[in-house]
């Protein structure tokens, strides 16, 4: 039973979609109010469950944990696991999923369609951070493009339909290369169980393709098609360009979901596939990825102070806060890992929480134009006041959770590049730059559009939403060891692995010398 | 000749005796009155014969001195022609009877083609071969114009007749190559040839069989004819051309490069390569700026004919058992897209226009759903089993040492994928207008959704599909 929980909750909420759409007809209120009571019902659970488990977690444990495991078509297995790297990203996503489903209590348009597209998509997000079979995982993985191409291209705002092709076709496109590269590794290791391949020993001897030198070899042509889907979800400059397009025309709940669980997918993958299985690999491309890393953030940043739309400006953001992310995975230290891990988890709280900030007043005015509004503080306190809460977190104010894993990042990239640190440093800047300039546009000043004179301040739910982001935000700032001691023994393991496959290896030393040049 | 021959033959003379009686019994009683009845009863017997062929044929046999073999790979085969053309048979009923087009010879000549896929798949000599594909593509090309008051349908099958009769002189002119340099029109013996050298002349009859072989199967650069005969055709015989004959055609390359021309893979490797690279890319890229959703239907089989060719180039059984499974999979999501053209309609007219599909699924949810997860399969997205097609025979490749088709295969899917996702636009996220009527006969709506289940469920373990296909594949590859 115990080694079945990852599949009930994986399942479940797809269960209830099953339920939702074979069983629950007609499209009068009294059907709507049921369709979101059992989504919501049904994620509630989920997360009850989840917690179960990260009761029974054993963190001193670095090896995979309620594994179970069925053979499957193909000569494939299903196996399902967690470790102290995947376990916290499946709370994330029990524990925003009942959040997000609470915020779109208004929609009533295609209702039952719309929470069918969000249980349908919890599954599989859940299924990528717990497959432990390469395919099982790609299929997950890529599954989960197509209800969320439906949430933007159906829910979305005007440009929905551009929005939702570009956000499709770009993943996919990464994640086919991906899948090559699946078949490439199955067939030099013979197994597509991932325990097995952490295992195994991808060939790293220098090659040569159409007459370039392949430093890593093999690791490094696996490493750029994993890159490729990676660094297209994450996503990182220069590839992130769907995103606010995504996030700009995706409904609010869309955002939520997109911004705080579905990017975390490549991180995920980075430090599941890319860091372990190809160490030599990675650290041949790792130069690179910080400096694309460093770029991400400073660049977005500057694109961010430029925006006039609300929550274009928060996705510009994220993009700058994932770049924290992939440069504290590929500092491949301790502090760097456990901070990259730390900024997706805190990442997933205020990010969530400053999209549903936008919709709290999008709902109330139908604009996300920065200029429609201004001193909202006078009509909205109690808005006011959890706008600023994230907008402080965003910025990484000591106290809030931003502030840990941005910190936890820099000191570990300080240790390995320190022209990369200074330069992502400025983002932290930059970040309070445009976080507070929109804050100021936004809540302060007098109220002097005509528009606004009416609008009201939050109500019992939307305030009831925020109450579990703001408790998480201020825990995990003030005490961050609750995740940093469930982590830390998988994360110092996967270290401590990936620093032993580099020095036996001579192409990365050799290359090590070239960097220090 | 034994009995054993006879019995070995014994599901084609039972379809060919079939068709005898039951066009005597038509002509002589109340013709097309009978039409109706004789759709079923031959989709019955398909469906007997399938589960006939399935049940207690084991083992392999080679008949009437060398010329018909019944094997595995050939009941693989049949069994998936049998099954695709009955689905497809049951499915027109409804809609040739209201548009006054269900005439008595319809089942029959079907019925009639199927014999010769049957004997197709079966060949195990040239002369077999050229029968069975004559005898099925002269039924096709009647079928094709069926509707005869039409100048459209009139035009496909003159069009398909003249292309058709272009390739079969091809493939006729080829094969008497081979027989020139071989001395001998059996498989067995032309192996035993070019296993001591291929002279070259052999060499141009096995690049014109195969170019022959390529218009049946509608590859690149030899899919002239398909868009267009898709178009003018009826819908219901748009269905069948698009399943049955494509699954004969594929298997009958597979059985001709693997039992004629087993020993040089290199030889016929490449060829099947560039039509595979050549039909996936251009299936991908002309589907783009396609209106008509059965042109559209028509490149989105050219692109796949090119996957389910990249499991033959690679030679190994592993990539005959990619194929048989694509194929397979390839035929029931083409039932299922099919029972949902052959509804759309518009005031009681056919209707095949892709803008008329606008919010369907508002009016339509459940149909919308089945032919959202039907258009995600087909573009090969997990977790549909459409996906798992793509990643059999991709794998197959890669095996073999041919990861640049895989790539290229890789490529393609990206980019036919934006057409399918255009229809599923188009119902879900397109203008607000009035969408067509679906109509559906009780068979279509079962159909349909019975196959978009399958194409959700088969993930669980493909319905057991991998065994028999294994076991074709070893029959054939050895």
């Amino acid at each position: 039973m115990e080694n079945q929980l990852l599949s009930i909750i994986t399942f479940l909420p797809l269960v209830a979609a099953v339920i939702l759409a074979l069983f629950m007809r007609g499209d009068d209120p009294a059907a709507r109010q049921g369709a979101k009571w059992l989504a919501l019902f049904t994620t509630t659970a989920t997360f009850v469950i989840s917690l179960f488990i990260l009761f029974r977690f054993d963190a001193s444990n670095t090896g995979f944990q309620f594994v179970e495991e069925r053979t499957w078509i193909l000569g494939l297995t299903y196996k399902m696991g967690v470790d102290g790297i995947s376990i916290l990203f499946v709370m994330l996503t029990t524990f925003l999923m009942p959040i997000t489903i609470w915020s779109c209590w208004g929609v009533e348009t295609r209702v039952k369609e719309y929470m069918i597209a969000f249980l349908v998509l919890e599954t599989l997000m859940l299924g990528v951070f717990c497959a432990l079979d390469l395919v099982l995982f790609y299929l997950f993985f890529e599954a989960g493009l197509i209800p969320m191409f439906l949430i933007i291209g159906i829910w979305g705002g005007k440009d929905r339909i551009y929005a939702a092709f570009k956000f499709f076709l770009y993943t996919f496109l990464g994640s086919v290369l991906m899948l090559v590269a699946m078949i490439a590794m199955y067939l030099d290791a013979g197994t597509t169980d991932i325990v097995q391949l952490l295992a195994h020993e991808f060939g790293s001897e220098t090659f040569s393709v159409l007459g370039f030198q392949v430093v890593g070899g093999l690791q490094t042509m696996l490493f750029l098609a994993f890159f490729a889907s990676f660094a297209v979800k994450m996503p990182m400059w220069p590839v992130h360009t769907w995103l606010p397009d995504a996030h700009v025309q995706a409904p609010t709940a869309g955002s939520v979901v997109l911004a705080a669980i579905l990017l975390k997918m490549g991180g995920y993958g980075f430090l599941r596939f890319s860091l372990p299985m190809f160490p030599v690999g990675s650290d041949v491309m790792a130069p690179l990825v910080l400096w694309m890393s460093a770029i991400a953030i400073v660049y977005t940043s500057l694109v961010a102070l430029a925006q006039t739309d609300m929550k274009k400006l928060i996705a510009y953001s994220s993009v700058a806060h994932m770049g924290y992310v992939t440069m504290g995975i590929f500092a491949a230290n301790q502090q760097g890992i456990d901070g990259a891990i730390f900024q997706m988890l805190s990442h997933g709280f205020i990010s969530g929480a400053l999209f549903l900030c936008v919709g709290v007043i999008y709902d109330r005015m139908h604009t996300r134009e920065i200029d429609a509004y201004g001193g909202l503080v006078n009509r909205m306190p109690a808005y006011a006041l959890v706008f600023m809460f994230f907008t402080m977190a965003n910025v990484g104010l000591p106290g809030t959770s931003g502030f840990v894993g941005e910190f936890l990042t820099l000191m570990g990239i300080f240790q390995v590049n320190t022209w990369v640190a200074a330069v992502a440093a400025t983002g932290v800047i930059l970040s309070a730059g445009y976080a507070l300039w929109l804050y100021r546009r936004v809540v302060f000043g007098d109220l002097i559009k005509e528009a606004l004179k009416s609008i009201t301040d939050m109500d019992r739910r939307e305030k009831a939403i925020f109450a579990p982001l703001i408790a998480m935000t201020l825990i995990l700032g003030v005490y961050p060891s609750l995740v940093t001691d469930i982590i830390g023994p998988s994360v110092s393991a996967l270290v401590t692995d990936y620093q032993a496959a580099l020095p036996a290896d001579d192409a990365a030393v050799a290359l090590n010398e070239g960097h220090s040049e | 000749m034994t009995s054993a021959d006879f019995q070995t033959l014994l599901p084609e003379i039972v379809l060919a005796g079939y068709a005898m009686a039951a066009l005597m019994a038509a002509v002589y009683t109340t013709k097309d009155k009978l039409a109706a009845t004789l759709v079923w009863a031959t989709a019955g017997l398909f469906v007997a014969l399938a589960l006939y062929i399935g049940g207690t044929g084991e083992g392999e046999r080679t008949v009437f001195n060398g010329l018909f073999t019944d094997d595995p790979f050939a009941r693989f085969a049949k069994v998936t022609i049998l099954l695709s053309a009955a689905a497809v048979l049951v499915m027109s009923q409804d809609y040739m009877t209201r548009r006054d087009l269900l005439r008595f010879e319809y089942p029959l000549l079907v019925t009639l083609s199927v014999v010769g896929m049957m004997v197709m798949v079966s060949s195990a000599d040239l002369i077999t071969l050229y029968m069975g594909l004559e005898l099925q593509s002269l039924a096709l090309y009647v079928i094709a114009s069926i509707r005869r008051d039409s100048a459209k349908s009139s035009e496909a099958g003159l069009k398909y007749f003249v292309l058709g009769a272009l390739s079969s002189g091809l493939l006729l002119y080829g094969a008497s190559l081979v027989y020139g340099y071989a001395g001998t029109t059996q498989f067995a013996g032309i192996l035993s040839t070019v296993q001591d050298g291929v002279p070259l002349g052999l060499l141009f009859g096995l690049v014109f069989m195969l170019a022959g072989l390529a218009f049946k199967v509608s590859a690149a650069p030899f899919h002239m004819w398909t868009p267009d005969v898709y178009e003018g055709s009826p819908t219901p015989v748009t269905a069948f051309f698009a399943t049955a004959p494509k699954v004969a055609a594929m298997a009958l390359i597979a059985r001709l490069v693997q039992d004629a021309f087993g020993g040089i893979p290199g030889q016929w490797g490449q060829v099947l390569a560039a039509l595979a690279v050549a039909s996936m890319f251009l299936g991908a890229v002309a589907a783009i700026g396609q209106r008509d959703i059965k042109r559209l239907m028509a490149y989105s089989s050219i692109a796949h004919m090119g996957y389910a060719l990249i499991g033959l180039c690679v030679g190994t059984a592993y990539g005959v058992q990619a194929t048989m499974i694509y194929m397979a999979i390839y035929v029931t999501m083409n039932v299922g897209s099919f029972a949902f053209i052959l509804s759309m309609e518009r005031d009681g007219r056919p209707v095949s226009d892709i803008a008329g599909l606008n919010q369907f699924a508002k009016k339509e949810p459940l149909k919308a759903l089945a032919m959202l997860v039907l258009l995600f399969s087909l573009a090969g997205v997990p977790p549909m089993v459409g996906f798992f097609g793509k990643f059999y025979v991709l794998k197959a490749a890669v095996d073999a040492g041919w990861v640049w088709l895989a790539v290229a295969g890789a490529v393609a899917s990206v980019i036919g994928a934006f057409y399918y996702l255009r229809l599923v636009y188009f119902m879900y996220f397109g203008a607000e207008q009035e969408p067509v009527d679906s109509r559906m006969a009780p068979v279509q709506w079962g159909m349909l959704v019975a196959v978009a289940a399958i194409m959700v469920l088969g993930i669980v373990n493909l319905f057991g599909i991998e065994a028999p296909a294994a076991l074709a594949a070893e029959a054939l590859v050895r």
